[in-house]
């Protein structure tokens, strides 16, 4: 196993772990960081694929998108868990369910 | 062999930072993964990307954590699963087991290969996503400042204020009428 398949295995085990964390948790903060691990996974992805394609400034400029987005995606995440708690007191996700049935 | 030392770190935080009771500590343990991700990119030879995911994601992004948290408030993590255990870990596992069948084993690869520099890529053939990047900047900052904005006058409904503001075009320089308590309407009520 050379060193870009390790990182590979790597990567995708933060994407699991983040998804994991999306699945399993019912915080409202928590899922926005289980969000940040699943993308930091998938920018290692992202510069590794660049480099076994042998093109490694797109990979770069990929990743350099990807973490703009997800930045605004933490920023935005963010903030609506704090207006949540603000307006209904608590950031359980299940809590805000208005739907019955 | 560094390579793969960082990238257990890596897996090791994450796992802490999900695993972790306190929002606090998940937060910090976030910015560990960042961290050691970035001198990963940085060993792995995408060094303009790991400076810049050292300094957002290490960085602003953990800020804007503590800030949210402090917030927020740290009220604990005392709730059950949100789905079944079996079901969660079954995702998980399949989804691991479709993307290491996909993507291993790679073959033969050039480790040191370079290219041609990130400057020149990103201004000459992906001039659409640095667009993209600042369009995605300003709509994160303004989504921020109308989340986070809180309302002036909670006891004047929009409409009525509209309509004064219809009748009396010069009310600019009057002064605004102090909010009656007793009216203040319930945090339900409250528009974003």
């Amino acid at each position: 196993m050379n060193t870009i398949e390790i990182v590979l295995v790597a990567a995708f085990a933060l994407v699991g772990v983040g998804l994991y964390g999306l699945l399993a948790t019912r915080n409202l903060i928590k899922v926005v960081i289980a969000l940040q691990i699943m993308i930091k996974g998938a920018l290692l992805a992202l510069v590794m694929a660049g480099r076994a394609t042998d093109q490694v400034a797109l990979g770069q400029s990929l990743a350099l998108t990807v973490i703009v987005a997800d930045t605004v995606v933490a920023v935005i995440g963010l903030a609506f868990a704090v207006q949540v708690k603000r307006m209904r007191g608590t950031l359980d996700l299940h809590a805000l369910s208005e739907l019955r049935g | 062999m560094l390579a793969a030392g960082l990238g257990i770190a890596a897996v090791v935080c994450a796992v802490l930072a999900i695993r972790a009771s306190r929002l606090l500590s998940a937060a910090l343990w976030l910015a560990a993964v960042s961290a050691l991700v970035s001198i990963l990119l940085y060993e792995l030879g995408a060094r303009q990307v790991a400076v810049i995911e050292l300094s957002v994601g290490a960085g602003l992004v953990t800020v804007l954590f503590v800030f949210a948290i402090s917030v927020a408030g740290d009220d604990g993590l005392r709730e059950g699963e949100a789905l079944p255990r079996w079901l969660t870990v079954g995702a998980v596992g399949a989804l691991l087991v479709l993307l290491v069948g996909m993507a291993l084993p790679l073959g033969e690869v050039d480790v040191n290969a370079g290219g041609f520099s990130i400057e020149a890529m990103l201004w000459d053939q992906r001039a659409l996503d640095v667009l993209v990047q600042i369009v995605l900047i300003f709509t994160g900052v303004l989504c921020l400042l109308g989340l986070l904005a809180e309302s002036r006058l909670p006891a004047q409904p929009p409409t009525q204020a509209l309509t004064e503001n219809v009748e009396r075009p010069d009310a600019l320089p009057v002064e605004p009428e102090p909010a009656e308590p007793e009216h203040e309407p319930a945090l339900e009520e409250m528009p974003l």
